[in-house]
């Protein structure tokens, strides 16, 4: 055990919260700032939602449920030290991974792809809970060797990432297994991983390429040629972003006002209450819109960092880091591909989106941040 | 191991904030990209993607004019457009068409030339988001059974019009004609913008010929439509122009009674006012229920209508070319005693035969024993033939076509039947034209009878009897007695036609001496109201005078000697009745021509008919009712 004395010497930045009382709310082990982030994030969600599902308020209030039992599962697991993380994780990424070799034998889905795992009354998909598994594995494993790591801790953290990986790959569900391999290779950057094991990693991603285009479905490959040319089929695969596009542009600066995008509310625009939502809220609201949700976003990760780099051990660094880390590329990624910058990938744009294991998967994510946060104010009692 | 941990710690977090404070810097940068590129798209481009997405909203759509109502002369409504339940495709919301249509097979009965209809119609010129119709008239039941299954039938719709409706059926087909789907020949023909929503057209008749009148403007509606192309508001609208409602000189009453007297038989009568040029009846039967035809008749249907022996689909009565027979003696008679030829007491001896030479082809008379000693009034009154191939024979074809043709046979005369035929008034340059050979002296003397090359369209028939009635002023034919408008007062006024700028009318008859025409008017009374009259019985008991003229026209040569016995000739050999008619003599009102096909003798058959219907007219009489009360 280290004292308080050591304690100081280290965690210099911990100084004057040593000179104060803990308050009443460092009880709740919740992070005040994420925690109002969160709640404005989500209020902008459910407004937009309003608009985008046709002001239908049916599925407003199934949202609003949804993010309560985010909040309560974001709530319980930052009563949890992030050393009760670290011990179940190897069983967890043991659990998922076997989940997801039983989705490929038992698996249900639909349009060719198998996702689902059902059980009676109830199905889920096992990549959502490896959004959070692969994270927490890499991290507790990293976390217990010498950093920066070594060739071989970085080889055996690229198996722990490519296991999973595949598995979805296989599914198939491409958008998805790259977003989870991305959690795993943020924990490895953030290590401190070496510069040139980053270049050689570049070097063999572009040329495996040409490989990834060999594997890849057909709709995958039609969903990346019509991106790279959406006027080839205006009415079938690439209708959607030219739909989608037009919204964005059309809302101009201050937007056409709320409950008044003619693309979103005629049904132009495919999916507006789900992948495609940001389109509603730059058509309605306009660039200023977007700019407060961008801003909104900025701020979380931003205190999400934060978070990470005042984690007393790099265990929770790694793990906040890359957890917030993974939720910026949720939100690039969304918004790359709705306005026209990336091909169309089933990524939902965090908190807005409509539907239910996004917001739950990704509360409990900030629920471990805050985790992370507390417990460097549990040291502090 | 404690100092190499706090070590590692220390490197560590240090490590992790280097690539943290990078990492943040990542983000900015990437979150740039997507405000570059959001900027791009609102900013810059905005402009475009607003047109883009104002093109996909709003859509300018035709809305149709109401089609004008037609009206007779009483003010009873002659043809309705009437509210008709289509099942319509969008094909552009539809995946599987074929799919599609067997699906709604499955619910409603659609036969193989619908399907096929509706495969043209698709590949016709067609606005985009413009629904293809597949059935017309839907039952209530095949309605409910299309609208419970629409959540399975994306693209399917069922669509209320309104199509034309004629309550009188086949009553007045032949007068008025009928609308139709409209084709692609004819959409080349029309306006395409005034027609960019209509989907009928007249085809026949007065439906065609004042088409541009009952037709009306197109309006239009600028709609905010969804993406399925549904109609969710209104922008903007300016109302299209209904087309007019017209009154035909038609009397519905007459046009049934009349077509109830010519019942079971191939027939035709027309009836004008001579007055007013306007036609009062115009049938012909068999006729045909035009309703059939205005959203499409089917193969089964129309191949019955064709082929049928009695030709419905045939309009007797404005293209029906019969030898008028001894119809046209008052007028040839007239061109005789006009031109100076003889005088109306010019008398022959009639033997019942008349021959060019001595010894020659004997022309017979209709009455094999002869009239005996005959003047004009005689001549017409007993329809004696021998006077007339006398009098042709003196006299030569040229006074006869000349006459006629001022008549107006040889020509179309009517103004507003489009489909109506000019037949055939022979002359010697016609003749030597259409039959390479020269006139003969025996070609008159069928002509002076109505037989040989002459023929004639009842419509031509009873023109001529106008023509009479009114001593030479000529009123053209016409079917239209004005058209519906509302003056500056506000009130609902009849507006005259217009005929001036059609063909030109043609000139009135003016005879060398006016008195000829009441010689040949005191002929034509003989026929009904004298002793020996051909049309005595039809003309007994009459409050007011006829001037009338029977007519059998032969369908079949007869040899020299053999003699006509109508009841060994097949019925289609028979000869056809004709009468012609004006009445009353002394202020004429109606002037008629009956045709009978294989109807047997004029007096017989064709003049009671034309009595009843001239009772009709200036009594008021329904012979119908009467006929019951005989019993």
């Amino acid at each position: 055990m280290i004292s308080n004395r050591e304690f100081e010497r280290y965690m210099p930045e911990a100084h004057d919260h040593l000179r104060q009382r803990p308050s009443l709310w460092s009880y709740t082990r919740l992070d005040g700032w994420l925690l109002l982030l969160l709640f404005l994030l989500c209020g902008f969600g459910l407004f937009v939602l309003y608009s985008a599902s046709g002001q239908d308020m049916g599925y407003v209030t199934r949202q609003a449920i949804r993010m309560c039992a985010g909040f309560v599962v974001m709530v319980f697991l930052a009563q949890l030290t992030p050393r009760f993380f670290g011990r179940w994780a190897l069983w967890l990424y043991v659990i998922g991974v076997a989940l997801l070799v039983c989705v490929m034998l038992f698996g249900v889905g639909a349009k060719g792809a198998q996702r689902w795992i059902a059980l009676p009354g109830f199905r889920f998909q096992p990549s959502e809970i490896m959004k959070l598994i692969l994270p927490l594995t890499v991290a507790y494993y990293l976390a217990h060797r010498p950093l920066p790591p070594s060739f071989k801790h970085v080889f055996i953290s690229l198996a722990l990432i490519g296991v999973p990986t595949v598995l979805i790959m296989k599914q198939p569900d491409l958008g998805t297994s790259l977003l989870i391999a991305l959690s795993g290779v943020f924990v490895l950057l953030l290590s401190g991983i070496l510069w040139r094991y980053i270049l050689i990693a570049v070097g063999i991603g572009a040329a495996a390429l040409p490989g990834l285009w060999a594997v890849m479905k057909d709709y995958q490959r039609q969903r990346v040629l019509t991106f790279l040319d959406p006027e080839s089929d205006p009415l079938g695969s690439g209708w959607n972003i030219i739909q989608s596009k037009t919204a964005i542009g059309s809302g101009g600066i201050d937007g056409k006002g709320w409950l008044s995008g003619t693309q979103s509310q005629l049904d132009f625009l495919p999916e507006s209450h789900t992948d495609f939502i940001i389109a509603v809220v730059a058509e309605e609201l306009g660039l200023i819109g977007v700019l407060i949700l961008l801003t909104l976003y900025l701020l979380i990760i931003a205190r999400g960092l934060v978070i990470a780099a005042r984690a007393p051990d790099s265990f929770g660094r790694l793990l906040a880091g890359s957890l917030i880390l993974t939720f910026f590329v949720y939100v690039f990624v969304n918004i790359g591909m709705v306005s026209g910058l990336l091909p169309v990938v089933g990524v939902p744009l965090p908190m807005v989106s409509y539907g239910g294991t996004s917001i739950v998967t990704l509360m409990a994510g900030f629920g471990m941040i805050m985790s992370v946060y507390s417990y460097r104010t549990m040291l502090l009692k | 191991m404690a100092a190499e941990r706090l070590k590692d710690h220390s490197k560590e977090s240090r490590t992790f904030k280097a690539r943290a404070v990078l990492a943040f810097f990542v983000v900015i940068v990437m979150l740039c990209v997507l405000v570059v590129r959001l900027y791009y798209l609102q900013v810059i481009e905005h402009d475009r993607y607003a047109a883009m997405s104002e093109a996909n909203r709003v859509q300018l759509q035709p809305v149709p004019p109401t089609r004008g109502l037609i009206y007779d002369r009483n003010g009873v409504l002659l043809a309705d457009n009437r509210p008709s339940y289509s099942v319509t495709i969008l094909k552009e919301e539809v995946s599987d068409l074929d799919a599609t249509l067997a699906e709604l097979q499955s619910l409603i009965p659609l036969t193989e030339r619908e399907i096929e209809s509706f495969k043209k119609r698709l590949y016709q010129r067609r606005r985009p988001f413009e629904s293809i119709p597949v059935r017309f008239r839907l039952t209530e039941d095949e309605i409910a059974k299309i609208s419970v299954n629409y959540h399975r039938l994306p693209g399917v719709r069922v669509e209320a019009e309104l199509i034309r409706y004629y309550p009188y059926g086949a009553s007045l087909v032949h007068a008025m004609g009928y609308v139709g789907r409209i084709n692609e020949k004819e959409l080349g023909r029309v306006d395409p913008t005034n027609y960019a929503a209509t989907h009928y057209i007249g085809k026949l008749g007065i439906e065609k010929f004042y088409e541009d009148k009952l037709h009306g403007e197109v309006g239009f509606q600028k709609v905010e439509t969804n993406a399925r192309g549904r109609v969710m508001r209104v922008l903007e609208r300016s109302d299209p122009r209904p087309g007019s409602d017209i009154v035909l000189h038609l009397d519905l009453r007459l046009q049934q009674i009349t077509e109830k007297l010519l019942e079971g038989r191939r027939a035709s009568v027309v009836a004008i006012d001579p007055k007013t040029g306007g036609i009062l009846t115009l049938v012909s039967t068999p006729a045909y229920d035009p309703n059939m035809f205005v959203t499409g008749i089917s193969s089964k249907n129309y191949n019955a209508l064709r082929e049928s022996p009695d030709l419905p689909l045939f309009n007797r009565a404005i293209r029906g070319r019969y030898p008028p027979g001894s119809t046209i003696k008052p007028i040839i008679a007239l061109s005789a005693i006009d031109s100076g030829i003889v005088t109306p007491s010019y008398t022959i001896f009639d033997p019942g035969w008349y021959s060019l030479t001595h010894g020659g082809r004997k022309y017979r008379d209709w009455k094999k024993v002869g009239h005996g000693r005959v003047n004009m009034y005689d001549a017409i009154a007993q329809s004696c033939d021998t006077w007339f191939y006398d009098v042709s024979h003196k006299m030569g074809v040229d006074p006869m076509s000349k006459y006629l043709g001022m008549f107006g046979f040889g020509h179309v005369t009517s103004l507003d039947l489009p489909e109506a035929l000019g037949a055939i008034l022979p002359s010697k340059e016609w003749k030597k034209k259409s039959r390479k050979t020269s006139w003969y002296t025996g070609d008159s003397l069928n002509m002076s009878i109505g037989q040989g090359f002459f023929v004639a369209t009842p419509l031509q028939l009873a023109t001529a009897m106008a023509v009479i009635a009114n001593r030479g002023e000529w009123i053209a034919p016409r079917m239209l007695k004005g058209t519906k408008i509302i003056n500056d007062a506000g009130a609902e006024v009849l507006e005259k036609p217009d005929f001036s700028g059609g063909k030109l009318p043609p000139a009135d008859v003016v005879l060398n001496k006016d008195k000829h025409w009441n010689d040949i008017i005191k002929g034509m009374r003989d026929v009904m109201h004298s002793k020996r009259g051909t049309a005595r019985r039809a003309g007994a008991n009459s409050s007011y005078e006829i001037a009338g003229k029977t007519g059998t026209a032969q369908v079949v040569g007869i040899k020299q000697d053999a003699v006509y016995d109508a009841d060994k000739l097949a019925e289609i050999h028979r000869d056809h009745a004709l009468f012609v008619a004006f009445a009353p003599v002394e202020d004429p009102k109606i002037a008629i021509a009956v045709i009978v096909e294989n109807g047997g003798g004029g007096s017989s058959t064709a003049a009671p008919i034309a009595r009843k219907i001239l009772d009709a007219y200036l009594l008021g009489t329904d012979p119908l009712v009467e006929a019951k009360d005989d019993k």
